[in-house]
C-alpha cells in the first residue's frame, strides 16, 4: 500500500475567542481484518487506531478508532482560538507506525 | 381466488409451509437479542455500570445511506465546555456491525464546543448510538437509525 499521506486544514489566523474548524484526513485503507485476499486468506487488520491533536504540546483532541471507521479516515473538530501556536497531529497505525503533520495558527 | 386465500392462511398459520414460517420466526428474535447484547456489552465496557440518561446529544447522519462503506456522521453534545464542565468523551456504536464499537472521540475544554465529524462503515441498516461522558460523571445517550442500501464490510 502506498504510504499514508496526512492532510490537515487549519485556519492561518483566527480572532481570539472564535471557534474554528479543524479538518484532517489521512489516506489509509483501514484494513478491517475481516476481508479475504485473492488467496482466500484473511488480510491482517491494519488500521489507524488513534488520532491525536496537540497545541504546543497540550492535548486538545483525541479519537480512538475501530475498524468501523471508513478508509481514508476524515476527522474534523472545533478549536476555540485562545493563543497562537503549533498544532501537531499524529495518526497511530496498528504495528506502531506514526504519521505526523503540523500546522501553525495565529490568534489575534 | 378462494384457493389463494386458503394457501396464504395456511402459510401464516404455520401449517402449509410450516417449516419455512418456523425458521423465519425462530431466527429473528435470536439475532435481535445478539445485537442488543453486543451493544450492551460494548457500552458497559466503555462507561461501566452507569445508566445513561437520554438526550443532550445530536447525531447528524443521513436517514438513508447509499454506500455503507462511508457514511458521514456528526455528533454534537450540549455543553458549555469550560474547565469544570465539559464533555470528556463521546463513544460511538453501531448495533448491527460485526463489532459494535466504532470510535471514541475525546474532547477537552480547548475545543470550545463538543462536536466532531467522522465517516463510518455500516454493514447494514441499523442504529448508530452515541454515549457521552461528561466531566461531572453524568452519561447521556442518543441513537439514530440509518438505512443502508449497500453494506460497508467486505464488498
Amino acid at each position: 500500500m502506498a504510504t499514508p499521506r496526512p492532510r490537515v486544514r487549519v485556519p492561518k489566523s483566527a480572532k481570539k475567542g472564535d471557534i474554528v474548524e479543524i479538518k484532517t484526513l489521512i489516506s489509509h485503507a483501514m484494513e478491517t481484518g475481516r476481508r479475504k485476499g485473492k488467496d482466500g486468506k484473511l488480510i491482517p487488520r491494519k488500521i489507524i487506531n488513534k488520532f491525536t491533536a496537540t497545541l504546543d504540546g497540550e492535548l486538545i483532541f483525541q479519537a480512538d478508532l475501530q475498524p468501523a471507521i471508513s478508509a481514508n479516515p476524515y476527522i474534523s473538530f472545533p478549536l476555540k482560538a485562545e493563543k497562537s501556536g503549533t498544532i501537531a497531529f499524529e495518526w497511530h497505525e496498528d504495528g506502531g507506525a506514526v504519521y505526523k503533520k503540523s500546522a501553525k495558527i495565529e490568534v489575534a | 381466488m378462494t384457493q389463494q386465500t386458503v394457501s396464504r392462511r395456511a402459510f401464516v398459520g404455520g401449517m402449509g409451509a410450516g417449516a419455512l414460517a418456523i425458521t423465519v420466526v425462530g431466527i429473528t428474535p435470536q439475532a435481535a437479542f445478539a445485537d442488543a447484547k453486543m451493544l450492551a456489552d460494548a457500552v458497559k465496557k466503555a462507561i461501566g455500570d452507569k445508566t445513561p440518561e437520554q438526550g443532550k446529544i445530536t447525531i447528524d447522519a443521513p436517514q438513508i445511506a447509499e454506500n455503507g462503506s462511508t457514511v458521514p456522521l456528526s455528533i454534537e453534545v450540549e455543553s458549555p465546555m469550560t474547565a469544570d464542565n465539559y464533555v470528556k468523551a463521546v463513544h460511538l456504536f453501531a448495533d448491527k456491525n460485526p463489532a459494535a464499537e466504532v470510535a471514541t472521540l475525546r474532547f477537552t475544554p480547548a475545543n470550545g464546543q463538543a462536536r466532531a465529524s467522522v465517516r463510518v462503515r455500516l454493514a447494514q441498516t441499523q442504529n448508530v448510538v452515541a454515549v457521552a461522558e461528561m466531566s461531572d460523571g453524568k452519561i447521556y445517550q442518543t441513537q439514530a437509525a440509518v438505512k443502508v442500501t449497500i453494506g460497508g464490510c467486505g464488498g
